[in-house]
């Protein structure tokens, strides 16, 4: 019996606001506990939330980059809960009319494309962050994350694996990136997933499903879902039932565990927020808002592979982030002679030596107009590229020009027909077999030929040079 | 109107012993049945609102103006440590 998973994911996005949703704190990351609060998001009695504009100007942002429908009234709830890290015991958010809804976003899957659809897009505040490790009896209290802004994006149950799920998050991930609406940094809890995972034999309907909390990396994501199906599957192959709960992933052990008391706290009592009125937006207003959609993943891609006719898989590498596509861009301003060697040395060489340092592309040693310094000597024929890989590696690694490192570093190729001709006839004389043999007609002695003139000349010789002088000299 | 007043009480983390629950049921029953007359009104073809004054949004630009008050706002505050708020322990 042939099983289908169904995979819905919600995703908290922290929007890069400078201040808080609700009141004039800074969201600054790793501040001194509690330092970043006031009465407002402390809860304390009488105070008044005031909406920051600019966090739901980035939520409709983001809402028109997914193709989806901006309410130009949208209004906010309170969900009701009890914990230490909500000092209000409510947070505010948007339950039956959010700011944005019917959006989607279409994913790379094997066969070409496939089109995730989004719910939802509503605007909410971050709680608090509770510490219990090491701690006996007691539990530790920092606030300066409460009321912070949050989008959560609510995605149609539309994923049918967990490598779907794993390429609907990533497109999202790059998606708000490049909006520049968030941090988006994974490891910071910028960017947090739920999923609610079901299976179901084909053909029926939808079977219960579990929501999985806790995933805070792509890796976690994947194996937390797959954990998840397999579970399910033999649950009710056993003769078992799935109960609709909420399980925390253990990425240590690699295993899910039934949150089910919180389960049993979950009625929010969700009812309109009194302290703020309907936010309203005019249609003059989003579509100022249009104006400043920047150029998306996508059409990036695309305009790499037809302006400078990258292969699609240069273009996808060049195009992960704003700041690679902006290098690249300045690059190949740089050098436009050759839009592709720009891609090829950029990729390959370039980012795999960041790679290797962990070192992002904006804080890359190298330049953009320095690079493009060291393709032109790779162009004029004044260095092989084998040499220009040394000469990238020294550039790595000192300020100097690609000039001053061919000089001192003696790397000039010789492209000079006389010497290359005068190396040959040497290397000709020396192994007069092997020039009987190749007259015979032992094509392949051609390549011992330019191994030796290349040693002859300490690797300074003009391969192509020597390739073309080679074969003529060899003619007899 | 049945009020499962235990429920309640669970949800807004108040603890009731039997006797007050039994006493507070009716009560409890009582005024929402006061507020259920509302329901008798017909509200045929009248647009739904979602606050009751018609004002715009406050709103509030993008700039922090509030500092490090922790001193003062932790004051209140039953215990305290290295700046943390020291809560009975809520991890299950």
């Amino acid at each position: 019996m042939s099983w289908e998973t169904v995979i819905g994911l919600e995703v908290h996005v922290q929007v890069n606001t400078k201040t808080k949703q609700f009141c004039g704190c800074s969201t600054e990351f790793g501040a001194e506990p509690n330092t970043q609060t006031c009465p407002v998001c402390l809860g304390m009695p009488g105070q008044l939330p005031v909406l920051n504009i600019e966090a739901a100007r980035k939520s409709v942002l983001t809402g028109l980059a997914i193709n989806a429908d901006i309410n130009l009234v949208s209004k906010f709830d309170r969900k009701n809960y009890f914990y230490p890290d909500l000092p209000k015991g409510y947070q505010i958010t948007q339950f039956p009319l959010p700011i944005v809804e019917r959006g989607y976003l279409d994913i790379p899957v094997k066969d070409g494309e496939k089109r995730i659809g989004i719910t939802r897009i509503h605007m909410e505040e971050d709680a608090g962050k509770s510490m219990h490790e090491g701690l006996d009896g007691v539990s530790h209290i920092d606030l300066n994350r409460s009321g912070v802004p949050l989008m959560e994006i609510v995605s149609e149950p539309d994923m049918s694996c967990s490598d779907e799920a794993i390429a609907y998050l990533k497109q999202l991930h790059q998606l708000v990136c490049f909006l520049d609406v968030s941090g988006a940094n994974m490891e910071k809890g910028q960017f947090r997933c739920d999923a609610n995972v079901s299976v179901r034999r084909k053909g029926e309907p939808l079977g219960t499903r579990a929501e999985l909390k806790n995933l805070n990396s792509f890796r976690f994501i994947k194996q937390a879902i797959e954990y998840e199906v397999n579970r399910q599957i033999e649950l009710i192959e056993d003769g078992g039932e799935v109960v609709q709960e909420t399980r925390l992933y253990d990425s240590v052990k690699g295993e899910s565990r039934s949150m089910r008391s919180k389960e049993e706290a979950h009625d929010y009592r969700y009812f309109p927020e009194p302290d703020l009125p309907p936010l309203r937006f005019t249609q003059q207003e989003v579509d100022t808002i249009r104006a400043g959609i920047p150029e998306l993943p996508g059409q990036l891609r695309k305009r790499f592979e037809t302006e400078y006719g990258l292969s699609p898989y240069d273009a996808d590498v060049l195009t992960q982030t704003r700041d690679l596509a902006a290098w690249y861009e300045a690059l190949v301003a740089a050098h436009p002679a050759d839009p592709k060697r720009c891609a090829n040395w950029m990729a390959n060489e370039l980012l795999g030596r960041l790679k290797e340092t962990g070192t992002d592309i904006a804080a890359s040693p190298v330049s953009p107009q320095r690079l493009a310094g060291l393709l032109e000597r790779i162009a004029d024929n004044t260095i092989s590229g084998k040499a220009a890989k040394d000469v990238l590696d020294a550039m790595m690694e000192s300020d100097d020009d690609a000039d001053a490192i061919i000089e001192a570093k003696g790397l000039k190729q010789v492209s000079d027909t006389g010497a290359i001709d005068a190396i040959i006839t040497e290397i000709m004389d020396a192994n007069p077999d092997q020039v009987a043999g190749y007259r015979a007609g032992k094509d392949k002695l051609l390549g011992f030929f330019v191994g030796q003139v290349m040693k002859a000349s300490r690797g300074k010789a003009n391969p192509g040079m020597v390739n073309q002088r080679l074969k003529e000299l060899l003619k007899g | 109107m049945d009020i499962d007043v235990k429920k309640v009480a669970m949800l807004s983390r108040i603890r009731l012993t039997d006797e007050e629950a039994a006493e507070l049921g009716p009560q409890l029953a009582n005024i929402i049945g006061y507020v259920e007359q509302l329901s008798a009104v017909d509200t045929e073809g009248v647009e739904p609102i979602a606050h009751p004054h018609d004002i715009a949004m406050p709103q509030r630009v993008d700039a922090v103006t509030n500092g490090n008050r922790r001193d003062a706002l932790q004051a209140p505050a039953p215990k305290t440590e290295s700046g943390l708020y020291v809560v009975p322990k809520v991890i299950e």
